[in-house]
């Protein structure tokens, strides 16, 4: 009747060839990358830039962050939904490709999805070391009035808090880093 | 709805000393409890129209035109097997992704340094999607084991990496499929991570009704992921 999860196993430091290929350089279609947008989406175009760093405060080279996030009216892709065209709602991004050891995507700011919670991405982490994926999400800085309103920032220890907000560097651009350890341990959700 | 939580007793840790970068990557707080929203039963959405022609014959799929066209060099394998959830239930038309090295042990991933050759023939990534049973299939060459430097003379049994998203963001899987009596098993960090009650669902069965008579043996593995709540999670939206 029932069967136990499979176990989680790390995603290892070889990912780029099979999950972000067209990013790396490698000849396989990627069936996501780092730029989300769609030619038939409107809305407000972002940028979000991070880097992920370890417990010793060096940027991770070989990690792989997903976004998954509503469109700009706060809809979520379903199934079956547009015969798949549109916006994804989904992104991936290696930090291995550039120098800075950064990933970078090129998205639209997210709607409400409901009128709780305030405007989030969700972001999970994968990286050579980390043997279960991590959850987080992404807030934003400019959004002050309905992040104080938002069910689950609201929970959070303040001190926390702020590792989910992405600041604003300039207009339509926000930098969100991830810290695997230390006093700015990014909050990680047990989803 | 709702997915139900991770069974963490299924899961490995995040800090395993033993595997040494989980010292210095996992986080050394507790995960907060996060209640599912729209946000997490929701998840990418690819199905077959994702899929490029050969994405599933791993033995095609990287094979050169030009100077030296031919097959990839060492073992054929089929690998197949269900993506179901906890309660059984077949996971229809889901994505799956796999990378792995070629018969010599070695990734064509450029960081890959590993003194082994890499097969002219052989990129080692595909992918597939799941049938209305929950089936996927991929064909492929036997992966070789290959060293790390965790520790002295350490190498990773033959394993082939799967990505799965399931149904929502919650059921996310990245996992390792690993080969039947393998002897790198037991001395493998990453393996022994795993709870042990647990580990054996991470081995492949070899299996002679997917074997291709004169062709290829056969592996199945299944994957097992989040099931449904039947009733909402407190506190869930
Ligand atoms: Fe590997």
């Amino acid at each position: 009747m029932s069967r136990g999860q499979t176990p989680s196993q790390t995603i290892g430091p070889f990912f780029a060839y099979g999950l972000t290929p067209e990013q790396y350089g490698y000849p396989l279609r990627s069936i996501a990358g780092a730029d989300l947008r769609d030619p038939a989406t409107e809305g407000a175009e972002i940028t979000i830039t991070g880097r992920v760093f370890d417990g010793e405060g060096a940027a991770v080279p070989d990690a792989m962050i997903e976004i998954w996030q509503a469109d700009p009216q706060g809809r979520y892709r379903l199934p079956g939904s547009q015969g798949n065209r549109g916006f994804s709602g989904f992104g991936r991004c290696g930090t291995g490709s550039g120098p800075e050891s950064g990933f970078r995507f090129t998205t639209y700011k997210p709607g409400r999805v409901d009128d709780q919670q305030a405007p989030h991405i969700s972001v999970i982490v994968f990286m050579r070391g980390l043997l279960n994926h991590l959850y987080t999400r992404l807030y934003f800085a400019d959004e002050t009035e309905a992040n104080l309103r938002d069910p689950l920032l609201s929970s959070l220890d303040p001190g926390r808090r702020a590792t989910l907000i992405a600041e604003l560097s300039a207009p339509g651009e926000y930098r969100f880093d991830i810290h695997m350890q230390g006093d700015r341990e990014t909050v990680f959700f047990d989803v | 709805m709702s997915f139900r939580q991770r069974d963490w007793a299924s899961h490995p840790p995040l800090i395993h000393p033993d595997y040494k970068s989980t010292v210095l990557r996992g986080p050394t707080k507790p995960l907060v409890p996060l209640p599912q929203s729209l946000s997490e039963v929701t998840g990418p959405v690819y199905g077959a129209e994702s899929l490029g022609p050969d994405d599933a014959d791993l033995t095609r799929n990287g094979r050169q035109g030009g100077a030296s066209p031919g097959e990839p060099l060492g073992e054929r394998i089929i690998v197949t097997g269900r993506v179901l959830d906890e309660d059984e239930k077949p996971q229809a038309n889901m994505l799956v992704e796999v990378w792995q090295a070629n018969a010599a042990g070695r990734y064509v991933h450029k960081a890959d340094q590993h003194e082994a050759p890499l097969d002219p023939n052989f990129f080692g990534g595909g992918r597939c999607v799941t049938d209305g049973e929950g089936r996927y299939r991929f064909i492929t060459i036997m992966p070789g084991a290959y060293p790390w430097g965790n520790h002295d003379n350490a190498w990773r049994p033959a394993h082939i990496h799967f990505s799965l998203f399931g149904p929502g963001l919650a059921t996310r899987l990245i996992t390792q499929m690993y080969f039947p009596g393998d002897p790198l098993l037991d001395l493998d960090p990453i393996f022994n991570a795993t709870p042990l009650s647990a580990r054996n669902r991470l081995v492949a069965g070899f299996d002679i009704t997917t074997t291709e008579a004169g062709f290829a043996l056969g592996y199945q593995f299944d994957i097992v992921l989040r099931g449904r709540c039947e009733t909402p999670r407190e506190g869930a939206s």
